[in-house]
């Protein structure tokens, strides 16, 4: 096998696995302050999608410029989510949780169907053919970007983690939701937020890889899969396990995808993702209990 | 200041608080001893909101906090250590710190206040950017005691504040209990360590089985016949 093929499928991987650690980092930060899974995530992937692709088509602004006002859409979306369905079941079991965010991921899927059809469409940006050589190896510019602009916005979320009063209380809520309310936290505003800005994570993900994948309906169950497993993957809650996790994925997929079979390609995430539970139950960087 | 009164609560059908009532003045300490499971926990947490009232009310400065979510009381000026220290073992002893002062009037004074906590506890400031939980217990007591002080409350509730602790590190905790309570900072305490507890409060209260069976000077139940064969073993 040529070593530069595989140096190159690698690095191909690697750039799409930024994407995926993306959307699991937004899926790791509700499961860690909120506690629950939210598997309509793809969906929110799917959403900003679409939402670019709309704005490319119908107001002429391309995946890139237009970043800034899928971010703010996303986010309302996200938020008046919470606020007209999460919040409705708090404090109530894991099984509404499971079944209202399913339910969501379905009814976001046929709405977007009935909304759009089923056709496969493309955004086209200036950038799409462009590629950046060296050494004999190729990155293209969508996913290089795609790359840099996931790692940003993950250090940008531990930067306000980390550094503000509001990051603060959503980590001291996501520890202890009893402990936060002692101090005069609303655990409920930070589970707001949380969500919001989850949902931010996945619809800028989701514009990141309009030049790269088709937008339609059902493009966000790949998402869903691949983000639950770097979640679990990365171990439960953890933002660092979710970037190495999703990282790792990428490679796996793309190695995997090149050398065996392209169809095969998420069967060698779940493989890996069975490896590290066998030998790691709590994941990565997890805790064990 | 803080006017309980008439309150029972428990936990789904299970009454843990019968009828119980309260008060602690301004710049009073008072405490309150009984054994386990007699409902001291339940009856803080009834005050803090975090548990359900059935019925009764419970008054902090004129305002009923029945009427208002349990987020809110600390920017009334009440602080509440629970039982365990509540600690955020994730956070750094800095971040514990700066989200003790994380209500709005508390959080313009913030670095002040941040001096005066590092000045009381020189060992959190030598710690700072370390976890809470890689603290000792008795440190990790002294952290929560920090971070409660940042709000600048006016009542400071303590549950059980000695449990778990060395006598040497048992002695310091009273001892920043006393400095606190000559500050002025209104106390309720709540003690398996009645002796230490009835030194430091001017009232106390002994609840049994979720009733306040006694009350009355700290002096004086030291000296009654019931207190000391129960809860003294003298
Ligand atoms: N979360 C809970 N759910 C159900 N019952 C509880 C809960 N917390 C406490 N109880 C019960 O309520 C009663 C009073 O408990 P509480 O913790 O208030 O007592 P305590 O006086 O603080 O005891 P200790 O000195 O052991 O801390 C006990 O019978 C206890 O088992
Ligand atoms: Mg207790």
């Amino acid at each position: 096998m040529d070593s530069t093929i595989i140096l190159q499928t690698t690095l191909n991987g690697l750039m799409i696995g930024g994407v995926y650690a993306l959307v699991a980092v937004g899926l790791t930060l509700i499961f860690g302050v909120m506690k629950i899974v939210n598997f309509a995530q793809g969906e929110f992937v799917m959403l900003g999608m679409y939402v670019s692709w709309a704005l490319a088509t119908f107001v002429g602004i391309g995946p890139y410029p237009g970043l800034l006002i899928v971010a703010v859409i996303m986010f309302v979306g996200g938020w008046l989510t919470f606020k007209l369905l999460i919040i409705r079941i708090i404090g109530k079991s894991d099984e509404a949780f499971i079944l209202l965010t399913l339910g969501l991921s379905i009814f976001l899927q046929n709405i977007t169907l009935l909304a759009f059809g089923a056709d496969y469409l493309t955004v086209t940006t200036t950038v799409k053919d462009a590629a950046i050589r060296f050494g004999g190896l190729a990155i293209s510019l969508p996913r290089l970007i795609a790359f840099g602009v996931a790692l940003v916005m993950v250090a940008a979320l531990t930067l306000f983690l980390n550094r503000t009063d509001t990051g603060r209380a959503m980590r001291a809520t996501a520890e202890s939701r009893e402990v936060a309310t002692l101090l005069g936290i609303d655990p409920v505003s930070c589970f707001a937020v949380a969500f919001g800005v989850g949902t931010v994570m996945a619809g800028i993900a989701g514009v990141l890889l309009t030049p790269m994948f088709y937008v339609y309906p059902g493009v966000g169950t790949l998402f869903n899969t691949t983000a639950f497993i770097v979640v679990v993957l990365g171990g439960m809650g953890s933002l660092t396990g979710a970037l190495v996790g999703g990282l790792l994925i990428g490679i796996v997929e793309a190695l995997g995808g090149t050398f065996v079979s392209l169809d095969l390609s998420q069967l060698f995430a779940f493989l890996i993702f069975l490896a590290v539970l066998f030998v790691r139950p709590s994941g990565l960087f997890g805790r064990s209990a | 200041m803080l006017d309980v009164k008439a309150i029972s609560a428990g936990y789904g059908d299970m009454k843990v608080l019968d009828c119980v009532s309260l008060t602690v003045e301004s710049g009073e300490a008072v405490s309150l001893v009984g054994s386990n499971g007699a409902g001291k926990t339940t009856l803080l947490r009834a005050i803090s909101g975090l548990v359900p009232v059935w019925s009764g009310s419970i008054v902090f400065d004129g305002q009923d906090l029945g009427a208002l979510p349990a987020h809110k009381l600390p920017a009334l000026g009440i602080a509440h250590i629970p039982q365990g220290r509540g600690v955020l073992t994730q956070l750094t002893v800095k971040d514990n710190l700066l989200l003790g002062g994380y209500v709005p009037a508390a959080r313009e004074r913030r670095p002040e206040t941040m001096k005066m906590v590092y000045d009381l506890f020189p060992v959190l400031r030598e710690k700072e950017s370390q976890l809470g939980g890689s603290l000792s217990g008795g440190q990790q007591q002294m952290l929560a005691i920090a971070r409660a002080l940042m709000s600048h409350p006016k009542l400071l509730i303590l549950d059980e504040p000695s449990l778990g602790l060395a006598p040497i590190m048992v002695e310091a905790v009273f001892e920043i209990i006393k400095t606190i309570s000559g500050q002025g900072v209104s106390l309720l305490l709540v003690e398996q360590n009645l002796a230490e507890a009835l030194a430091v409060s001017t009232r106390a209260y002994v609840l049994e089985t979720g009733r306040v069976v006694l009350h009355g000077a700290s002096d004086e139940l030291a000296n009654n016949e019931h207190v000391r064969t129960a809860y003294l073993g003298i």
